[in-house]
Protein backbone atom coordinates (compact mmCIF):
# COMPACT_ATOMS: atom_id res chain seq x y z
CA UNK A 1 0.00 0.00 0.00
CA UNK A 2 1.15 3.71 -0.65
CA UNK A 3 0.90 6.21 2.06
CA UNK A 4 1.20 9.66 1.94
CA UNK A 5 2.09 11.61 5.36
CA UNK A 6 1.16 15.09 6.04
CA UNK A 7 3.15 16.92 8.84
CA UNK A 8 1.66 19.92 10.46
CA UNK A 9 3.89 20.80 13.10
CA UNK A 10 7.27 21.59 13.99
CA UNK A 11 10.23 19.33 15.76
CA UNK A 12 10.01 19.47 19.55
CA UNK A 13 6.82 21.92 20.41
CA UNK A 14 4.63 18.86 19.22
CA UNK A 15 5.12 15.33 19.12
CA UNK A 16 3.05 15.20 15.47
CA UNK A 17 7.20 14.91 13.82
CA UNK A 18 8.19 12.43 16.13
CA UNK A 19 4.49 10.02 15.55
CA UNK A 20 4.90 10.97 11.64
CA UNK A 21 8.58 9.41 11.84
CA UNK A 22 8.15 6.45 13.89
CA UNK A 23 4.36 5.45 11.35
CA UNK A 24 6.57 5.75 8.51
CA UNK A 25 9.26 3.64 10.07
CA UNK A 26 6.46 0.67 10.65
CA UNK A 27 5.20 1.06 7.32
CA UNK A 28 8.69 1.04 5.85
CA UNK A 29 9.28 -2.23 8.16
CA UNK A 30 6.15 -4.01 6.46
CA UNK A 31 6.92 -3.72 3.18
CA UNK A 32 4.69 -0.13 2.21
CA UNK A 33 5.95 2.16 0.34
CA UNK A 34 5.77 6.01 1.30
CA UNK A 35 5.00 8.02 -1.78
CA UNK A 36 5.93 11.41 -0.13
CA UNK A 37 5.61 13.08 3.70
CA UNK A 38 4.48 17.04 3.35
CA UNK A 39 5.08 19.45 5.92
CA UNK A 40 3.06 22.14 6.33
CA UNK A 41 2.36 24.53 9.00
CA UNK A 42 5.21 24.82 11.43
CA UNK A 43 5.92 21.30 10.05
CA UNK A 44 8.26 23.23 7.59
CA UNK A 45 10.49 24.00 10.66
CA UNK A 46 11.51 20.12 10.54
CA UNK A 47 13.63 20.65 7.54
CA UNK A 48 16.43 23.46 8.91
CA UNK A 49 19.70 22.12 9.12
CA UNK A 50 20.48 24.87 11.79
CA UNK A 51 19.03 22.90 14.75
CA UNK A 52 21.14 21.66 17.68
CA UNK A 53 19.14 19.92 19.98
CA UNK A 54 20.44 18.70 23.34
CA UNK A 55 22.89 15.73 21.96
CA UNK A 56 21.35 12.98 24.62
CA UNK A 57 17.84 13.21 22.62
CA UNK A 58 16.88 12.36 19.46
CA UNK A 59 17.67 14.43 16.61
CA UNK A 60 14.27 14.74 14.83
CA UNK A 61 15.68 16.91 11.47
CA UNK A 62 18.78 14.61 11.40
CA UNK A 63 16.54 11.59 11.38
CA UNK A 64 14.38 12.58 8.46
CA UNK A 65 17.51 13.55 6.69
CA UNK A 66 18.81 9.52 7.40
CA UNK A 67 15.34 7.99 6.58
CA UNK A 68 15.26 9.65 3.45
CA UNK A 69 18.32 8.75 2.44
CA UNK A 70 18.13 5.22 3.32
CA UNK A 71 14.41 4.72 1.50
CA UNK A 72 14.55 7.74 -0.75
CA UNK A 73 11.82 9.31 0.86
CA UNK A 74 10.13 12.43 -0.80
CA UNK A 75 10.01 14.80 1.97
CA UNK A 76 8.36 18.54 0.69
CA UNK A 77 7.96 21.48 3.02
CA UNK A 78 5.47 23.75 1.16
CA UNK A 79 6.83 26.46 -0.46
CA UNK A 80 4.00 29.13 0.91
CA UNK A 81 4.37 28.40 4.35
CA UNK A 82 8.37 27.93 4.55
CA UNK A 83 8.74 31.35 3.11
CA UNK A 84 6.37 32.41 6.01
CA UNK A 85 8.97 31.21 8.07
CA UNK A 86 11.88 31.42 6.77
CA UNK A 87 12.58 28.25 5.50
CA UNK A 88 14.60 28.67 2.35
CA UNK A 89 16.96 26.35 0.43
CA UNK A 90 19.87 27.70 1.63
CA UNK A 91 19.17 26.57 5.12
CA UNK A 92 17.03 22.89 4.29
CA UNK A 93 18.59 19.72 5.47
CA UNK A 94 19.71 16.82 2.86
CA UNK A 95 16.58 15.01 1.35
CA UNK A 96 14.64 18.01 1.81
CA UNK A 97 13.05 19.79 -1.13
CA UNK A 98 10.52 22.68 -1.15
CA UNK A 99 7.95 22.71 -3.68
CA UNK A 100 3.87 23.92 -4.27
CA UNK A 101 0.95 22.82 -2.47
CA UNK A 102 0.58 20.65 -5.22
CA UNK A 103 2.40 18.52 -3.97
CA UNK A 104 0.17 17.39 -0.93
CA UNK A 105 -2.70 17.10 -3.17
CA UNK A 106 -1.27 15.06 -5.13
CA UNK A 107 -0.60 12.78 -2.30
CA UNK A 108 -4.08 12.52 -1.37
CA UNK A 109 -4.60 11.52 -4.92
CA UNK A 110 -1.71 9.08 -5.62
CA UNK A 111 -1.46 7.49 -1.89
CA UNK A 112 -3.62 4.80 -1.40
CA UNK A 113 -4.20 6.50 2.22
CA UNK A 114 -3.52 9.78 3.80
CA UNK A 115 -2.68 10.15 7.13
CA UNK A 116 -2.07 13.48 9.39
CA UNK A 117 0.08 14.61 12.32
CA UNK A 118 -0.42 17.80 13.68
CA UNK A 119 -1.95 19.75 16.56
CA UNK B 1 -13.05 5.07 8.74
CA UNK B 2 -10.24 5.35 11.46
CA UNK B 3 -10.86 8.09 13.80
CA UNK B 4 -7.33 9.21 14.88
CA UNK B 5 -7.32 11.37 18.35
CA UNK B 6 -4.49 13.23 20.05
CA UNK B 7 -5.46 15.10 22.34
CA UNK B 8 -6.03 14.42 26.12
CA UNK B 9 -9.89 15.00 26.51
CA UNK B 10 -9.22 17.48 28.89
CA UNK B 11 -7.41 19.61 26.98
CA UNK B 12 -9.75 19.23 24.05
CA UNK B 13 -13.12 18.76 22.84
CA UNK B 14 -11.95 16.74 19.75
CA UNK B 15 -13.64 13.42 21.56
CA UNK B 16 -16.77 14.54 22.17
CA UNK B 17 -16.75 16.17 18.59
CA UNK B 18 -15.44 12.66 17.27
CA UNK B 19 -18.34 10.68 19.72
CA UNK B 20 -20.89 12.74 17.62
CA UNK B 21 -19.69 11.91 13.73
CA UNK B 22 -18.45 8.38 14.27
CA UNK B 23 -21.07 5.99 12.60
CA UNK B 24 -21.24 2.47 13.96
CA UNK B 25 -18.69 0.22 12.64
CA UNK B 26 -15.97 2.61 12.37
CA UNK B 27 -12.59 2.70 14.34
CA UNK B 28 -10.90 5.39 16.83
CA UNK B 29 -7.08 5.43 17.29
CA UNK B 30 -6.19 7.28 21.02
CA UNK B 31 -2.55 8.43 20.39
CA UNK B 32 -0.10 10.64 21.82
CA UNK B 33 -2.06 12.77 24.96
CA UNK B 34 -5.51 11.27 23.75
CA UNK B 35 -4.13 8.33 25.11
CA UNK B 36 -5.52 9.42 28.64
CA UNK B 37 -9.15 9.10 27.68
CA UNK B 38 -8.02 5.49 27.74
CA UNK B 39 -7.48 5.27 31.32
CA UNK B 40 -9.34 3.70 33.84
CA UNK B 41 -10.86 6.02 36.45
CA UNK B 42 -10.54 9.36 34.66
CA UNK B 43 -13.35 11.09 33.51
CA UNK B 44 -13.67 10.39 29.97
CA UNK B 45 -14.07 6.27 30.70
CA UNK B 46 -17.71 6.57 30.99
CA UNK B 47 -17.80 8.05 27.58
CA UNK B 48 -15.11 5.45 26.84
CA UNK B 49 -17.83 2.61 27.93
CA UNK B 50 -20.66 4.57 25.87
CA UNK B 51 -18.27 4.75 22.74
CA UNK B 52 -17.19 0.76 23.16
CA UNK B 53 -20.71 -0.65 22.40
CA UNK B 54 -20.46 0.65 18.58
CA UNK B 55 -16.66 1.33 18.12
CA UNK B 56 -13.25 -0.67 17.75
CA UNK B 57 -11.18 1.33 20.05
CA UNK B 58 -7.50 1.01 20.27
CA UNK B 59 -5.16 3.13 21.73
CA UNK B 60 -1.29 3.01 21.05
CA UNK B 61 1.23 1.40 23.75
CA UNK B 62 4.15 3.36 23.27
CA UNK B 63 2.52 6.50 24.16
CA UNK B 64 0.70 5.18 27.43
CA UNK B 65 4.34 3.78 28.28
CA UNK B 66 6.00 7.13 28.25
CA UNK B 67 2.98 8.84 30.12
CA UNK B 68 3.29 6.29 32.96
CA UNK B 69 -0.10 5.03 31.90
CA UNK B 70 0.82 1.11 30.82
CA UNK B 71 -1.53 -1.59 32.45
CA UNK B 72 -4.00 1.01 33.11
CA UNK B 73 -6.29 1.03 29.95
CA UNK B 74 -9.75 0.47 30.53
CA UNK B 75 -11.15 -3.08 29.13
CA UNK B 76 -12.59 -3.23 25.69
CA UNK B 77 -9.75 -0.75 24.47
CA UNK B 78 -7.03 -3.15 22.23
CA UNK B 79 -3.39 -2.05 22.59
CA UNK B 80 -1.15 -1.76 19.40
CA UNK B 81 2.17 -0.54 18.23
CA UNK B 82 3.69 1.62 16.17
CA UNK B 83 3.17 -1.65 13.64
CA UNK B 84 -0.73 -1.77 14.55
CA UNK B 85 -1.47 1.92 13.66
CA UNK B 86 -0.19 0.84 10.25
CA UNK B 87 -2.37 -1.87 10.12
CA UNK B 88 -5.67 0.15 10.73
CA UNK B 89 -4.70 2.63 8.71
CA UNK B 90 -4.46 -0.27 5.61
CA UNK B 91 -7.50 -1.77 7.04
CA UNK B 92 -9.87 1.16 7.16
CA UNK B 93 -10.24 3.16 3.53
CA UNK B 94 -10.06 6.52 5.19
CA UNK B 95 -8.45 7.99 8.19
CA UNK B 96 -9.66 10.87 9.72
CA UNK B 97 -7.07 13.14 12.18
CA UNK B 98 -9.21 15.30 14.87
CA UNK B 99 -6.87 17.69 15.81
CA UNK C 1 14.47 28.37 -4.61
CA UNK C 2 13.70 24.83 -6.39
CA UNK C 3 10.03 24.69 -7.50
CA UNK C 4 8.98 20.83 -9.02
CA UNK C 5 6.61 20.95 -11.71
CA UNK C 6 3.80 19.00 -10.65
CA UNK C 7 2.35 17.25 -14.05
CA UNK C 8 -1.56 17.85 -14.78
CA UNK C 9 -3.45 14.50 -13.48
CA UNK C 10 -3.37 12.25 -16.17
CA UNK C 11 -7.15 10.35 -16.72
CA UNK C 12 -9.95 11.63 -14.40
CA UNK C 13 -8.96 10.43 -10.77
CA UNK C 14 -11.53 12.46 -9.31
CA UNK C 15 -11.42 11.52 -5.30
CA UNK C 16 -13.92 12.84 -2.60
CA UNK C 17 -11.56 15.26 -0.40
CA UNK C 18 -13.08 16.74 2.92
CA UNK C 19 -11.80 19.54 4.60
CA UNK C 20 -12.58 19.82 8.21
CA UNK C 21 -12.04 23.50 10.14
CA UNK C 22 -12.63 22.90 14.07
CA UNK C 23 -10.22 26.17 14.60
CA UNK C 24 -10.86 29.88 14.68
CA UNK C 25 -9.63 32.61 12.63
CA UNK C 26 -6.46 34.62 13.65
CA UNK C 27 -5.65 32.53 17.06
CA UNK C 28 -3.90 30.45 15.45
CA UNK C 29 -2.83 29.97 11.41
CA UNK C 30 -4.77 27.14 10.66
CA UNK C 31 -7.65 28.25 8.97
CA UNK C 32 -6.05 30.28 6.75
CA UNK C 33 -3.50 27.63 5.28
CA UNK C 34 -6.16 25.45 5.28
CA UNK C 35 -7.79 27.63 2.95
CA UNK C 36 -4.56 28.01 0.88
CA UNK C 37 -4.81 24.32 0.18
CA UNK C 38 -8.38 24.71 -0.54
CA UNK C 39 -8.12 26.56 -3.14
CA UNK C 40 -5.09 24.46 -4.85
CA UNK C 41 -6.90 21.54 -4.80
CA UNK C 42 -10.20 22.92 -6.80
CA UNK C 43 -7.06 23.64 -9.17
CA UNK C 44 -6.90 19.62 -9.17
CA UNK C 45 -10.40 19.32 -10.29
CA UNK C 46 -11.48 17.10 -7.49
CA UNK C 47 -14.82 16.89 -5.46
CA UNK C 48 -14.21 19.17 -2.52
CA UNK C 49 -16.25 19.39 0.65
CA UNK C 50 -15.57 21.79 3.46
CA UNK C 51 -16.91 20.96 6.73
CA UNK C 52 -16.68 23.52 9.46
CA UNK C 53 -17.11 22.38 12.83
CA UNK C 54 -16.84 23.30 16.77
CA UNK C 55 -14.98 27.00 16.58
CA UNK C 56 -14.56 26.06 13.18
CA UNK C 57 -17.65 27.73 12.37
CA UNK C 58 -16.06 31.47 13.89
CA UNK C 59 -14.20 31.39 10.60
CA UNK C 60 -17.41 32.32 8.53
CA UNK C 61 -18.82 34.65 10.84
CA UNK C 62 -19.43 38.32 8.99
CA UNK C 63 -17.91 41.27 10.12
CA UNK C 64 -14.08 40.58 10.36
CA UNK C 65 -12.28 43.47 10.99
CA UNK C 66 -8.70 42.97 11.75
CA UNK C 67 -7.27 46.58 11.25
CA UNK C 68 -6.82 46.88 15.37
CA UNK C 69 -4.77 43.41 15.30
CA UNK C 70 -2.50 44.16 12.21
CA UNK C 71 -3.65 41.09 10.56
CA UNK C 72 -4.90 40.78 7.15
CA UNK C 73 -8.53 39.76 7.15
CA UNK C 74 -8.50 36.71 4.98
CA UNK C 75 -12.60 36.05 5.20
CA UNK C 76 -13.09 37.27 1.76
CA UNK C 77 -11.32 34.37 0.07
CA UNK C 78 -14.24 32.26 1.63
CA UNK C 79 -16.74 34.14 -0.60
CA UNK C 80 -14.27 33.55 -3.57
CA UNK C 81 -14.56 30.11 -3.23
CA UNK C 82 -17.52 29.75 -5.35
CA UNK C 83 -15.38 31.23 -8.25
CA UNK C 84 -13.31 28.18 -7.78
CA UNK C 85 -16.30 25.74 -8.11
CA UNK C 86 -16.35 25.25 -4.32
CA UNK C 87 -19.74 25.45 -3.27
CA UNK C 88 -19.93 22.34 -0.89
CA UNK C 89 -19.93 24.17 2.70
CA UNK C 90 -21.10 22.46 5.53
CA UNK C 91 -21.65 23.81 9.20
CA UNK C 92 -22.31 21.40 12.53
CA UNK C 93 -25.37 22.45 13.58
CA UNK C 94 -24.40 21.78 17.61
CA UNK C 95 -21.78 24.16 17.06
CA UNK C 96 -23.16 26.92 16.03
CA UNK C 97 -25.98 26.62 18.17
CA UNK C 98 -23.36 26.04 21.21
CA UNK C 99 -21.69 29.64 20.21
CA UNK C 100 -24.93 31.35 19.81
CA UNK C 101 -24.92 31.20 15.96
CA UNK C 102 -27.34 30.92 13.11
CA UNK C 103 -26.85 31.17 9.50
CA UNK C 104 -28.18 34.59 9.28
CA UNK C 105 -24.43 35.71 11.01
CA UNK C 106 -22.44 34.13 8.23
CA UNK C 107 -20.78 34.93 5.78
CA UNK C 108 -21.96 32.38 2.50
CA UNK C 109 -24.62 30.20 2.02
CA UNK C 110 -24.02 26.85 3.67
CA UNK C 111 -25.52 23.57 4.58
CA UNK C 112 -26.62 23.38 8.17
CA UNK C 113 -26.13 19.39 9.38
CA UNK C 114 -26.88 17.57 11.95
CA UNK C 115 -24.40 14.79 13.87
CA UNK C 116 -25.84 12.09 11.77
CA UNK C 117 -25.60 13.35 8.37
CA UNK C 118 -21.94 15.21 9.31
CA UNK C 119 -21.02 11.55 10.20
CA UNK C 120 -22.45 10.45 7.12
CA UNK C 121 -20.92 12.95 4.66
CA UNK C 122 -17.44 12.18 6.68
CA UNK C 123 -17.85 8.58 5.82
CA UNK C 124 -18.49 9.24 1.68
CA UNK C 125 -14.67 11.14 1.43
CA UNK C 126 -11.70 9.51 0.27
CA UNK C 127 -9.24 11.80 1.74
CA UNK C 128 -10.21 13.98 4.97
CA UNK C 129 -7.77 16.54 5.63
CA UNK C 130 -7.28 18.62 9.09
CA UNK C 131 -5.39 21.28 10.18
Amino acid sequence: MKFGILVNEGPYTHQASDSAYQFVVAALAKGHTVQRVFFYHDGVNNATRLTEPPQDDRHIVNRWSALAAEHKLDLVVCVAAALRRGIKDEVLAPGFRISGLGQLVDSGIKADRLVTFGD
Amino acid sequence: MLHILNKSPFDSNALDTCLRMALPGHALLLIEDAVYAATQGSAAAERMRKAAARLSLFVLQPDLDARGMAGKQLDGITLVDYAGFVDLVEKYPTSQSWL
Amino acid sequence: MSEQQTPAPSGPKVKKFMFVNRKAPYGTIYALESLEVVLITATFDQDVSLVFIDDGVYELVKGQQTKGIGIKNFSPSYRALEGYDIEKLYVDQASLAQRGLTEADLLVPVEVLDDRQMGELMAQQDVILSF
